[in-house]
């Protein structure tokens, strides 16, 4: 609408989906436009005398702070870890900056920090520079961390949406939605035993299992703000290939269907943040799910699709054999009555 | 314009209130709506609030129903 | 667990059987007709489900499904959209609504752009928590956006209740209520090419199959039905099947839900808290009389309409937009000129584009 105001930020622009896109485009590419932004990977590949680097960055901006199988800490490391992981590197370093608000608890504070440090410790990852400033200003809950991570392209793992083609096999490494579950039902009140868990977990062991097939692998992405959907009508358009999926092989827990269906969701557009898409050769496929399946948190993975041909749009068969499109969602998933 | 799910009550609460679930997800919804509820009944649940007790026999009755009128002359 | 795979696979074998009886249904009657049949979905909810299970498209060759206008808010109007929006900029005034309204485009403006401006918005799931947050910050003034049909009219009417109770002095509704079946009565004074009707199955729920009874004086055979698979491809083939025998009747599909005279205590609570207003504008429906609530005098502490001054320079809708005949199942959002290039999901001109489901949301998302 051209009288609406179109000179200010909206929360959709955070959507990750359209409208993030269209900030980019109109904001943010004119200016920094370069070889390694127009990759639009997870995580910029960078070539130093021959040595292959990764370096990945991320704001985590979540609320609550804490939620059932995590927090906004393990979630600033595992985030930026994962981007690393899905474009082919092992992590090495990692930065923290936190944006503090005037009134937060110093014992919370202590939580998330000692959250990362615990996560950080695990992979063996250290912190190895940060910073903290304080604002005045806004609600006393809000923290803000960013975290950039830099970590080492591994042999063979040469991961890029160019070199998808017709006949690969798309899988997921496990159920879909449960962290963007977990945060609605813990912001609208949803309690009992069963309630979503975040699924909020480091892809690395994940990645090193999958050593004999790097080679194989075309691309892999997490599936994070934006949820499965999101991510796969991105591949689809940066791959011009045509995705097929099987509804009946998408594994949406069940209490992460209750939440959908109760709030008027789509879990396809719910965020996942420790799960791996991967599209992988037809060959070894049945293999790469089978290797997948020995690695803690990814016993549910399956082949959910294929590559079918050249194009650059994702379908869905039905359950009961019907077939449509999906659609890049405007404006973050919300709980509605229709 | 309605989104309403199915779910079975686990308790009665006071002020015409009730703990619903679905799938072991649980929330607190008003049952102002459908006096002489009870804790196992099925509800339909629409934005918090229960619009009505599914009779649940029925459900199943219309189940069978169809089973055997689609089984039956192939 | 087994049950639980064992009911779904259950389903699954009957659907399957469903869906070949209605295709063989379908087809037959498409050789009769010698077209294809044209059938509206009432409801904005049934329209995302049939499109969602893929029923939609594999009935396709049969059956045109058209969307009616069962939008609460792609029915509201402009007028009603910027008042309430103006709202959010009042100081101290925190507005609580659905999810449904964030993104919708007024004249001017969306609760998300007021938002961005510094405006107060909580996104509810139920008007439980409108009242909750009311009683918990006493020094703000709390108004609960009551959009919706016959359905939810019952949900905010206890919510009023509640604040009534609690005596609270610092919450207000504004009530932007519709009601269906006067809205369908209005469609129908016109010829309009339709060979049957799908009936909202939740505000059915509420007003009973026999609130729609009045379908069979106009000559429509209509089926009442649910929102899984089965209620869907069930009600189809009880539609057909009264197509087929040419036979005008209300049939109800969703029986264990919907009861003949469906929720007294619902309507009973609706009497209370509403006062049906006399004539009521609709998006596209133009006035249509006695289709609107407002609160009854007993309740009017709690009408934000008599309580807020609301000053909203005029109403503006982009002529172009066809939001209108397009909930009346008379054009295709295919056929909007704004469809898809000036009228998008992140570029919304009218309401119908703004969620799912409405209808242009639904055809841009899952056609």
């Amino acid at each position: 609408m051209e009288k609406m105001s179109q000179d200010i930020i909206i929360s959709s622009h955070g959507d990750g989906g359209l409208l993030t896109h269209q900030l980019m485009r109109e904001i943010f590419i004119p200016f920094l436009d370069n070889e390694w932004l127009q990759e639009q990977g997870d995580a910029a590949l960078l070539n130093l005398n021959g040595q292959k680097l990764a370096m990945s960055t991320d704001s985590f901006v979540v609320s609550p702070l804490f939620f059932k199988g995590g927090d906004i800490g393990k979630l600033a490391v595992c985030g930026t870890v994962n981007d690393l992981v899905v474009s082919g590197a092992s992590p090495l370093w990692i930065s923290a900056a936190f944006i503090l608000p005037a009134g937060m608890n110093k014992s919370e504070l202590k939580r998330v920090v000692q959250s990362m440090h615990t996560t950080a410790n695990s992979l063996n990852l250290p912190v190895v520079t940060g910073d903290t400033k304080v604002v005045d200003s806004g609600d006393r809950n809000n923290l803000f961390i960013n975290t950039t991570g830099i970590g080492l392209v591994q042999t063979d793992a040469r991961f890029n949406t160019k070199y998808i083609q017709p006949g690969d096999v798309i899988i997921a490494s496990g159920s879909m939605g449960d962290h963007g579950a977990a945060i609605l039902a813990e912001r609208l009140e949803f309690k009992g035993d069963n309630t979503p868990t975040s699924d909020c977990a480091p892809l690395t062991a994940l990645f090193d299992k999958l050593k004999p097939f790097y080679a194989d692998i075309r691309v892999m992405r997490d599936p994070t703000r934006g949820g499965l959907a999101t991510t796969l009508i991105e591949l689809a358009a940066a791959g011009n290939v045509d995705l097929f999926l099987e509804e009946g092989e998408i594994y949406i827990k069940p209490e992460v269907s209750a939440i959908a269906d109760i709030l008027g969701v789509d879990p396809y557009y719910l965020a996942s943040e420790g799960r791996a898409l991967i599209i992988v050769s037809a060959s070894e496929a049945n293999d790469i799910v089978k290797t997948l399946k020995t690695v803690p948190g990814a016993e549910d993975s399956s082949i959910i699709g294929s590559v079918r041909k050249v194009g650059g749009s994702v379908y869905l068969r039905t359950r009961l054999g019907g077939t449509r499109r999906l659609k890049m969602l405007s404006g973050k998933p919300l709980p509605r009555i229709c | 314009m309605c989104l309403a799910l199915p779910m079975v009550v686990s308790s009665i609460e006071k002020n015409s209130m009730a703990v619903a679930e679905l799938m072991g997800v649980k929330r607190k919804i008003s049952i102002l709506l459908v006096p002489g509820v009870q804790a196992g009944d099925h509800v339909l649940v629409h934005a918090g609030t229960a619009i009505e007790i599914i009779n649940h026999q029925e459900a199943e009755e219309r189940n069978f129903y169809l089973k055997s009128m689609l089984e039956g002359s192939g | 667990m087994n049950n639980q795979l064992d009911q779904q696979n259950i389903s699954h074998k009957l659907n399957q059987s469903l869906l070949q009886r209605l295709e063989r249904l379908g087809r037959q009657l498409v050789e009769e007709k010698g077209r294809k049949l044209v059938l509206m979905e009432v409801c904005g909810t049934h329209t995302v489900a049939y499109a969602r299970t893929g029923i939609a498209d594999l009935i396709s060759d049969y059956i045109d499904l058209r969307s009616g206008p069962g939008c609460p808010i792609c029915v509201t109007h402009q007028k009603d959209l910027d008042m309430v929006f103006s709202l959010a900029g009042l100081e101290n005034t925190l507005i609580v609504t659905f999810g449904d309204l964030l993104r919708v485009p007024g004249s001017y403006t969306t609760l998300e752009q007021e938002i961005a401006r510094g405006g107060r918005v909580q996104i509810c799931y139920s008007p439980q928590e409108a009242v909750e947050t009311a009683a918990q910050n006493p020094a703000t003034k709390v108004v609960f956006i009551a959009i919706g049909f016959e359905t939810t009219a019952p949900a905010i009417a206890a919510a009023i209740k509640l604040a009534a109770h609690q005596q609270l002095t610092n919450f207000w509704v504004y009530p932007i209520l519709k009601r269906v079946p006067p809205a369908l009565k209005a469609l129908l004074l016109s010829p309009i090419g339709l060979d049957g009707f799908i009936l909202p199955g939740h505000v059915a729920t509420v007003l009973g199959s026999k609130g729609f009874n009045f379908m069979k004086n106009h000559g429509y055979p209509s089926v009442v039905t649910g929102f899984d698979s089965l209620d869907l491809l069930w009600g189809l083939y009880n539609l057909l099947k009264m197509i087929e025998e040419n036979r005008v009747d209300v049939s109800n599909a969703y029986s264990h839900v919907v009861k003949e005279e469906g929720n007294r205590q619902a309507r009973l609570l609706i009497e209370e808290c509403y006062a049906i207003e006399p004539v009521t504008r609709w998006r596209g429906l133009g006035l249509i009389p006695e289709s609107g609530y407002t609160l009854q005098p007993a309740y009017s502490k709690f009408n934000a309409c008599l309580h807020f001054a609301m000053d909203v320079p005029d109403t503006s809708t982009d002529p172009r937009c066809i939001c209108g005949p397009v909930i009346t199942g008379q054009s295709n959002p295919h056929q909007c000129p704004l469809f898809g290039r000036h009228c998008t999901p992140s570029t919304p001109v009218g309401p119908c584009m703004v969620s799912p489901e409405g209808a242009c949301g639904a055809y841009y998302y899952y056609r």
